[in-house]
């Protein structure tokens, strides 16, 4: 079977995000970008399902920038096979991503999309269970485990109180939770080989779907600062500040 | 206008991140409650003594048994027809249903509401909570889910509400329940305790963090709490996990001990009452945010504050 995997460009995880002083986002003019490393255990976990026979091929997709190749070139080297780079200028919400993800499983017929449960920039935690929706397929999300057994795979997903198993009927939408594995580093070899392997480049139009938001951003502003309190010398000082608060056996 | 909330339970009683969902759709309308599950007779009446509910509509179907969203969300769509907004804890389930439900309405979902600024205004943490944006919905009908530790809880007595059956729905068959492994504790909840006891990477094993953290836990009635730090090096289970991508608290008094303070578990417990930090690095960033910083060998800090609280 196929697997789909979109993969999302967005300010690395280690950048310290910075509010533009005119209140309109966070800035990401020369600031370094790279996968959200959700996606990333999307790829590998793609990957993993390949290098154990489950899947003949996979196929990474990315909707943003004309940059955002780069993000599908590093899936591509880690070991998708070919690529899909829907170009746009335009922040995407999920529902319109999610719109487009169905146009593309609608012509590519996938087993199994994995998706990032949020992507690290807007923190949504939507489009996966959007296509979902939009396809009619189950969805198993915040996935740890993932195993495919015949024409049905087992999702073990990480809830509030531990963890759950689902069953899925084949088609189905995985997202991943962090511990579903760790992605590997593409070589050097791979990197190179990756640029030879096919990239598509296709518009939100060529899918029929409107990109336009449905949700207005009036303004972001920094959060409320928390401010430094005192140190104490000992444990005896704290015990008494903590006494002061009513904090005791 | 007229609000749906999804009331999380546990098949006997309605979970606290619900009641703080009950608190914000009640700043944009009425309230309706929607329990659904199976044999939940008693949520269903517990849910209408909550402080301001309207209707409380009952789907008792095995179907909903287990909170599938193949099965759920198009209940949830079916009862949109004569509801505004459908609001959702922002829970492990109610973010794994709202999308679902928001898609199958044509409807942008706004995912973790801090507050709520106008009939379809919000404010929501974005990039880990490093900043805060304002915004407003276009769309017909809204669908939400609620950060439980931004809202006060709804009382739980002191209400009067209709409650209503629901036959609509059944089995997609698309999805089945196969297990589940809760950890079952005496403690508090994390995401409702009034006192969290987490550790980090510097404890250095399991052995340690239930030799040094969970005394001090048990003699505060705490709850236990890790950093993904401590998560990943197996010291502790996931489900024990504060940040970003674990559980977001709010206690009265948060312990931090032998955590540095990343960027990740400090946005999930920055909004607590008073921080207290316990490490030995005293330019840990951990520091900048605790109210109260004792920089010391936390192997023999911790255990003294306990003998001595």
């Amino acid at each position: 079977m196929k697997i789909l995997v979109p993969v999302k460009r967005v300010l690395d995880y280690n950048v310290k995000p910075r509010v533009k002083s005119d209140g309109t986002g966070v800035d990401l003019a020369n600031v370094k970008m790279s996968m959200n490393p959700f996606d990333e255990i999307g790829v590998e976990e793609a990957i993993r399902l390949k290098e154990k026979g489950i899947a003949t091929e996979i196929i990474a997709v990315s909707v943003g920038p004309a940059k955002a190749q780069e993000t599908l070139r590093t899936a591509l080297a880690m070991g998708a096979d070919r690529a899909i780079l829907v170009q746009t200028d335009d922040a995407v919400e999920p529902l319109a991503l999610a719109k487009i993800f169905k146009a593309i499983a609608d012509a590519e017929q996938p087993g199994l999309v994995i998706l990032g449960k949020q992507a690290i920039d807007d923190d949504n935690n939507q489009t996966g269970q959007m296509l979902a929706a939009l396809t009619g397929w189950a969805q198993g999300t915040f996935a740890s485990a993932v195993n495919v057994d015949g024409d049905s795979v087992n999702v073990t997903r990480e809830v509030d109180g531990g963890l759950e198993t689902v069953k899925l009927k084949l088609p189905a939408i995985v997202t991943t939770d962090l511990r579903l594995n760790e992605p590997r580093y593409a070589s050097l070899p791979n990197i190179m080989k990756a640029k030879s392997k096919p990239l598509d480049t296709k518009s939100p139009a060529d899918y029929g779907v409107d990109t336009a938001p449905r949700v207005k951003t009036v303004k972001v502003s920094e959060p409320p600062v928390r401010s430094a309190g005192v140190k104490v010398a000992d444990v005896d000082e704290l015990v008494a500040k903590l006494k002061a608060l009513g904090v005791h056996s | 206008m007229k609000t749906l909330v999804w009331v999380e339970h546990d098949g006997s009683a309605v979970k606290d991140a619900t009641l703080a969902a009950v608190t914000a759709a009640s700043k944009l309308g009425e309230v309706h409650l929607l329990v659904a599950g199976s044999g939940v007779d008693g949520v269903a009446k517990a849910a209408a003594e909550i402080a301001g509910v309207g209707k409380v509509h009952v789907a008792d179907n095995a179907a909903f048994g287990h909170n599938l969203p193949e099965n759920v969300a198009p209940l949830v769509a079916e009862l949109m027809a004569s509801h505004d907004a459908f609001v959702a804890p922002a829970t492990t389930t109610g973010k794994n249903i709202a999308p679902r439900v928001a898609a199958l309405l044509d409807v942008m979902q706004i995912s973790e509401i801090l507050s709520v600024e106008g009939p379809k205004t919000f404010t929501r943490p974005i990039y880990a909570g490093n900043a805060i944006a304002t915004v407003e919905s276009s769309d017909a009908k809204l669908v939400l889910t609620v950060r439980g530790t931004a809202f006060e809880k709804a009382a739980t007595s002191g209400g009067s509400g209709t409650v209503e059956a629901v036959s609509a729905g059944g089995d997609t068959g698309i999805s089945s329940f196969v297990g589940a492994e809760i950890a079952k504790s005496e403690r508090p909840e994390l995401t409702s305790a009034k006192i969290i006891v987490s550790g980090g990477r510097a404890l250095g094993s399991s052995e340690k963090y239930e030799e040094v953290i969970v005394p001090l836990a048990d003699k505060l009635g705490a709850a236990l709490g890790a950093s993904r730090a401590a998560v990943d090096a197996g010291y502790v289970p996931n489900d024990y996990q504060v940040g970003q991508t674990g559980k977001i608290v709010a206690p009265q008094v948060y312990f931090a001990i032998g955590i540095s303070g990343a960027i990740q578990h400090l946005a999930g417990m920055k909004d607590s009452k008073t921080i207290v930090a316990i490490n030995k690095d005293e330019d840990a960033p951990i520091f900048q945010v605790a109210d109260f910083g004792l920089v010391a060998d936390l192997f023999s800090a911790v255990p003294e504050l306990t003998s001595r609280i």
